[in-house]
C-alpha cells in the first residue's frame, strides 16, 4: 500500500549572502492515511522549516535543494505553481503557532473562512458560509452564526486558535500541519485543544503532522515520532517504543528531562541536557549530538552517522552508539 | 587614542561602509562640497562681498563653454555681475554654516526635551509630546515660515537681513527640535526599563546623573541617523525661507537666495543662475540623504514611528 | 467609536484654543489695531480716543476673551492692506490654494499605491529599484526647484504650458474654480505637479516599508497556506493591513501640502493663501498674517481629526470596542 505522504532524502538550503546553508539535511519519513506523527526537537533543529517544505512555502531565500514529497502519488517539490496552491488548505492544511497572529485583524472571521473554500471550490458565499457554520460548531463555539462577522480581536486566545482549526478543517483535508499548536496558549487552555484536534483526526480520519518541542504532548497524540537535531532526524519510530525505550542519546535527554508524574514531590530535579544545539553556521565536524553526548566514541567527532533499522523494531536511529549503549549514563545534576 | 584608531578600523562600521560604493562616493563628494566651501576665501578666483571688484556691465554673461561665455567666468555671472563660481562657493558656506549651526540647537532643545519627557513620564510628558506632535503635524516647513514671517515684521526687513544668519538658526532650531524629543524619548523609554538604570539608582544616583551619565549615551545611535538627515533638512529649510525672502537676502548670498535671484532670469534664458546653485543644493542634500539611509542600515536603531 | 471620536474633536479644540492665544499675543506685540483700521494719517490724540474705544487699553485677557469671541463670530481682524475683513480676504483666496492641494493629493494618492505596493511585492524588480533610487532624488529636490526646473522646459522652452497664474475661472456660489475651464486646467498641471513631486517619493516609500512588514506577518504567511490566490493576499489580505499605518501618516503629510503651497504658490504666482500671506509679510500685514496662522492652524487641526476619525473607521479594534 502506497503512502499518504513519503518525504524522501528531503534537503533545504538558504541562499546567503556567504554561501547556502543546509537548514533540512535529508529528512525522510513517511505517514499512512489517518496516521498521526511527532516531528520532535528544540527550536531551530528544522521541524517547522520541514512542515513548510511539505506544502512548498519556505520563505525566501530558502529553497528545497532535493529530494522529494510524494503526496498523493505526485511529487509536491516539483509541482507548478497553480497545481501547488491548491492542494495547500485543501488536500493539505496548516495551523500556526500563535492564534493572536494567524488571523488578519481587518478581515472578519466569516470572510476569512469562507475565501479559504472559494479559493478551492466553485461555490458562493451562502454556499461556503454553511460550510463554514458546520465546521465552527465541529469545534464547539457557540452561536456561529454571530460569530461569522466578528473580527478576530473579540476573540480569546483559545478561541481563536479553535477558529484556526476550523478553517484548516473547511475542506476536509487528508493532511493537517499543526506547528506548535497550543505553545502560545494558556496551560489550562493547551490540553483542550490537543483533544479537540486528536478527536477530530481520529473523527475525520485525517492525517496529523504535530510540529511540537514538547515529548509529553506528542507520547499522548501521535502513533509516530521523529526526532529532529540540528537539521536531522536523528532517530524515529512507533511513539511507544521511543518514549518507553529511546536509544539515541538525546532523545533519552528529552525524555529525562519530561516532568515525571510518579517521581512528583520527591525532591527530585529534572534533568537537563548540558550545552545549547549547535547553530547551522557552526556545525561540528561528525555527529552535530557529539559536543553534547556524554557517550560519545571517537569515530563521533570523525563521521556522520548513517540512519540505520532498529533489528527487531520498526524504528531507525542515527547514532555510531546507540546498539550497544553502556551502562545507563548518569547526568550531573543541574546541567553540569 | 591610537587604540581607538585601531578599534574604528577593524570595527563593523567601517567594514560595511568600505562595502557599499553608494556610501563612499557620497561621503566623498559631501567631504569635496564642505572642503570647497570653507575654503572659499582662499580659492574662489573672486570676491562676491568686495564690491569694488563687481561690475554690473559683466552681468548674465554665460557659462565660459557657451557662445559669448567668457573664460575668466567659468559658470558666467549672475544679475549683479558677481562671478558665479565663487559666489556659489560662498554660498554654499553659508548654506552649510546655518545648516550645521541650526542641527547642533535643535538636537540641543531636542535631546532635552525628549530625556526629561521620557524619563521623568507622566503629565509632562504627555504635555510636551502633545506640543511636538502638533507642531510636527503642522510640518516643520510651515513653522519655520511662520516664525521667520513674524520675525521679519517683527524687526523689519533691515534689521532682520542683518542678523539673518542667527535668526535663521534660531527660526530652523525651534522648527525642528520635536524630531529629535521624540527619537529620544523613545530611546530613553526603552532604556529606562533596563537593569542598568535599575542599578544605578538602587546605588542611589540622582536622576540627572542618571539621565546624562547612564542613558544618554545609549540614545546616541539614533540621534546620529537622524542627524544626519536633520542636516539636509536644515539646509532645504534655509533654501526655501531664502528663496520666499524669508531668509538671507541677496547681497549675503546663500544657496537658497542665489535661486531666488536667478529665479526671474529663465524667462530671459539666464538658467545657469538658478542651476548651477540649484544643481549643488541638490547634490549636496541627496548625498547626506544617501548617508544617512545607509547609517540606517548599519545602526538599524529602532525608531520612533509615526 | 463615540467616545472616540468626542475625545479627538475636544484635543482639536485644545490645540485651535492655543494657536488662537498664539496668533493673539504676535497680534498684541507687533501689531497695530489702529492702523489697520483708519490709517497713518491720524493724529495722536484721536487714535488714544480709538485706542479706548477699541478696548486696546484694556488688561490681555479680557482682550483675548474678546479677540475669542470674535473669532468665533468669524471676525479674525481687518487688513490694513486690502481694507477688508481677514477672513473675506481669506476665503476669497482659498479655493486657488485648496484646488491645489486636492489636484496634487489625487496625484499623489493614484501614483503612489500602485508603485508602492509594486516595490513591495517585487522588491528585486528593476522597476521597484527604479523607483526607490528615483524617490531618494525626489526627496532631495525642493519644490521650488521642480518648480522652476517644470516651468523651464514646459513653459520657456516647449513652450506647452502656462508658467503662472490661474488661468481662467468659473465661479460657482462664490468659489472660483478653475477645475472646470481647459484653460484653467493647463495652469493646474505644473503647480500640482510640482507640488506632489515633494511627497510622493515619501508615499511611495512608506506604502513599500509598511506593506513588505505586513507581508512578513503571520497572517500572510497564513493566507498564504490556505491557498489563497496572490491576488487576494496582495490586495486584501495585505493592503487592508497597510492601509492603517498609511493613513495615519498620510493623512498629515497631506496635511503638510499646504505647507508647501507656500512655496509652489510663489514661484507659479498663484494667486491662493500661501501668496497672500507672503505679500501680507512683505506689507506688514499683521492681522492678515495672524488670521493665516489661525485659518491654516485650523485646517490642519481639521485634517488631521478627520484623519484619526478615518483611522478609526476603518480600524476594527477601534470600531467595535472604541479601543485605541
Amino acid at each position: 500500500m502506497s503512502h499518504l505522504l513519503e518525504v524522501k532524502n528531503l534537503e533545504v538550503r538558504f541562499a546567503l549572502r556567504f554561501g547556502d546553508l543546509t537548514a533540512i539535511d535529508g529528512v525522510s519519513f513517511t505517514l499512512d492515511k489517518g496516521e498521526r506523527l511527532g516531528l520532535v526537537g528544540e527550536s531551530g533543529a528544522g521541524k517547522s522549516v520541514t512542515g513548510f517544505a511539505i506544502i512548498n512555502l519556505i520563505s525566501k531565500p530558502g529553497y528545497i535543494s532535493r529530494g522529494h514529497i510524494l503526496f498523493d502519488g505526485e511529487n509536491l517539490a516539483e509541482l507548478p505553481g497553480e497545481k501547488m496552491r491548491d492542494i495547500r488548505g485543501n488536500r493539505i492544511s496548516m495551523i500556526f503557532q500563535d492564534p493572536m497572529m494567524t488571523l488578519n485583524p481587518v478581515l472578519t472571521i466569516g470572510t476569512q473562512m469562507c475565501e479559504t473554500l472559494m479559493a478551492h471550490r466553485n461555490i458562493s458565499r451562502k454556499q461556503a458560509e454553511a460550510v463554514a457554520l458546520e465546521k465552527l460548531r465541529k469545534v464547539y463555539i457557540s452561536s456561529p452564526e454571530q460569530r461569522l462577522s466578528q473580527y478576530p480581536h473579540e476573540f480569546s486566545g483559545g478561541m481563536r486558535q479553535r477558529i484556526v482549526i476550523a478553517i484548516a478543517l473547511l475542506t476536509d483535508p487528508a493532511l493537517i500541519i499543526a506547528d506548535e499548536p497550543t505553545t502560545a496558549l494558556d496551560v489550562t487552555i493547551q490540553a483542550e485543544i490537543m483533544d479537540l484536534l486528536l478527536e477530530l483526526c481520529a473523527s475525520e480520519d485525517m492525517g496529523l503532522i504535530l510540529i511540537t518541542h514538547d515529548l509529553g504532548v506528542v507520547s499522548r497524540v501521535t502513533e509516530k515520532i521523529a526526532v529532529m537535531y540540528a537539521g536531522k532526524i536523528v532517530e524515529s519510530g512507533p511513539t511507544e517504543n521511543i518514549i518507553t525505550d529511546p536509544l539515541h542519546p538525546y532523545t533519552k535527554g528529552l525524555i529525562r528531562a519530561l516532568p515525571d508524574p510518579e517521581r512528583r514531590g520527591q525532591g527530585e530535579r529534572l534533568q537537563q541536557i548540558p550545552g545549547t544545539m549547535p547553530t547551522l553556521t557552526a556545525l561540528p565536524r561528525g555527529c552535530s549530538f557529539h559536543p553534547r553526548c556524554e557517550i560519545k566514541g571517537g569515530i563521533c567527532e570523525k563521521e556522520i552517522p548513517e540512519s540505520r533499522a532498529v533489528k527487531g523494531q520498526k524504528r531507525e536511529v542515527a547514532c555510531h552508539m546507540a546498539e550497544n549503549p553502556s551502562p545507563p549514563p548518569v547526568y550531573e545534576r543541574e546541567g553540569a | 587614542m591610537k587604540h581607538y584608531w585601531r578599534q574604528f578600523k577593524s570595527s563593523y562600521f567601517l567594514y560595511s561602509f568600505r562595502r557599499d560604493p553608494v556610501a563612499v562616493i557620497s561621503f566623498v563628494i559631501l567631504l569635496l562640497l564642505i572642503l570647497l566651501s570653507f575654503s572659499a576665501p582662499l580659492i574662489a578666483p573672486y570676491d562676491p562681498y568686495d564690491t569694488a571688484s563687481i561690475d554690473i556691465m559683466d552681468a548674465e554673461i554665460p557659462p565660459a563653454w557657451m557662445e559669448e561665455g567668457n573664460t575668466a567666468y567659468l559658470l558666467g555671472t549672475d544679475i549683479q555681475g558677481r562671478d558665479l563660481l565663487s559666489t556659489i562657493m560662498y554660498g554654499m558656506r553659508v548654506s552649510v554654516l546655518i545648516g550645521c549651526g541650526a542641527v547642533i540647537l535643535q538636537a540641543f532643545i531636542g535631546i532635552f526635551i525628549g530625556l526629561i519627557s521620557g524619563y521623568a513620564g507622566g503629565r509632562l510628558d504627555a504635555f510636551l509630546m502633545r506640543v511636538a506632535d502638533v507642531q510636527l503635524s503642522f510640518s516643520t516647513m510651515m513653522v519655520a515660515i511662520l516664525i521667520s514671517a513674524i520675525f521679519q515684521v517683527a524687526f523689519g526687513v533691515g534689521k532682520f537681513e542683518e542678523m539673518a544668519v542667527p535668526l535663521l538658526v534660531v527660526i530652523i532650531g525651534l522648527a525642528e527640535w520635536p524630531q529629535y524629543a521624540r527619537t529620544v524619548r523613545a530611546s530613553v523609554l526603552g532604556e529606562k526599563k533596563k537593569e542598568y538604570v535599575e542599578a544605578a539608582r538602587v546605588i542611589g544616583f540622582g536622576p540627572l546623573r542618571i539621565m546624562f551619565r547612564h542613558i544618554l549615551p545609549n540614545t546616541l545611535s539614533p540621534v546620529l541617523v537622524i542627524s544626519t538627515v536633520q542636516v539636509a533638512n536644515a539646509v532645504m529649510s534655509e533654501a526655501a525661507l531664502s528663496f520666499l525672502g524669508l531668509g538671507m537676502p541677496v547681497t549675503k548670498p546663500s544657496l537658497g537666495s542665489l535661486i531666488n535671484s536667478g529665479f526671474e532670469y529663465i524667462f530671459s534664458g539666464s538658467w545657469w543662475i538658478t542651476f548651477f546653485p540649484g544643481l549643488l543644493l541638490v547634490i549636496f542634500v541627496l548625498v547626506i540623504n544617501l548617508l544617512g539611509d545607509w547609517l540606517r542600515d548599519v545602526l538599524n536603531p529602532k525608531l520612533y514611528k509615526g | 467609536m463615540f467616545a472616540f471620536s468626542i475625545k479627538r474633536i475636544s484635543q482639536a479644540l485644545f490645540v485651535m484654543l492655543i494657536i488662537s492665544f498664539i496668533g493673539f499675543s504676535i497680534r498684541q506685540q507687533i501689531g497695530d489695531p489702529v492702523r489697520d483700521l483708519v490709517g497713518i494719517r491720524v493724529s495722536v490724540e484721536e487714535r488714544e480716543i480709538l485706542r479706548d474705544k477699541l478696548g486696546l487699553n484694556d488688561p490681555f485677557a479680557v482682550q483675548y476673551i474678546r479677540f475669542l469671541g470674535n473669532a468665533l463670530k468669524g471676525d479674525l481682524g481687518h487688513s490694513f492692506f486690502f481694507k477688508k475683513p481677514t477672513l473675506e480676504v481669506i476665503l476669497s483666496k482659498a479655493p486657488a490654494t485648496l484646488e491645489l492641494v486636492f489636484v496634487s493629493s489625487l496625484l499623489i494618492i493614484f501614483m503612489s499605491i500602485p508603485l508602492g505596493i509594486f516595490a513591495a511585492i517585487r522588491p528585486r524588480h528593476w522597476f521597484s529599484r527604479f523607483s526607490m533610487g528615483a524617490s531618494i532624488v525626489g526627496v532631495s529636490i525642493p519644490v521650488f526647484l521642480t518648480a522652476i526646473l517644470l516651468i523651464y522646459i514646459f513653459s520657456v522652452e516647449l513652450q506647452w504650458l502656462p508658467s503662472y497664474g490661474r488661468g481662467e475661472t468659473v465661479n460657482i456660489g462664490g468659489w472660483q474654480s478653475g477645475l472646470l475651464t481647459w484653460d484653467g486646467l493647463q495652469h493646474l498641471i505644473l503647480p500640482s505637479i510640482a507640488l506632489s513631486s515633494i511627497m510622493l517619493p515619501l508615499f511611495i516609500r512608506l506604502i513599500r516599508s509598511e506593506m513588505m512588514e505586513v507581508l512578513q506577518s503571520e497572517y500572510i504567511k497564513f493566507a498564504w497556506a490556505k491557498g489563497l490566490r496572490r491576488r487576494r493576499i496582495w490586495f486584501i489580505h495585505a493592503f487592508k493591513n497597510t492601509l492603517l499605518p498609511v493613513i495615519t501618516v498620510g493623512g498629515v503629510q497631506l496635511g503638510i501640502l499646504i505647507a508647501y503651497t507656500i512655496l509652489t504658490e510663489t514661484v507659479f504666482q498663484w494667486q491662493g493663501m500661501g501668496f497672500m500671506f507672503l505679500e501680507a509679510v512683505e506689507r506688514s500685514d499683521t492681522s492678515l498674517l495672524v488670521a493665516y496662522m489661525v485659518v491654516v492652524g485650523a485646517l490642519f487641526v481639521v485634517v488631521n481629526t478627520i484623519v484619526d476619525l478615518i483611522y478609526g473607521l476603518v480600524n476594527p479594534m477601534v470600531r467595535v470596542t472604541g479601543r485605541k
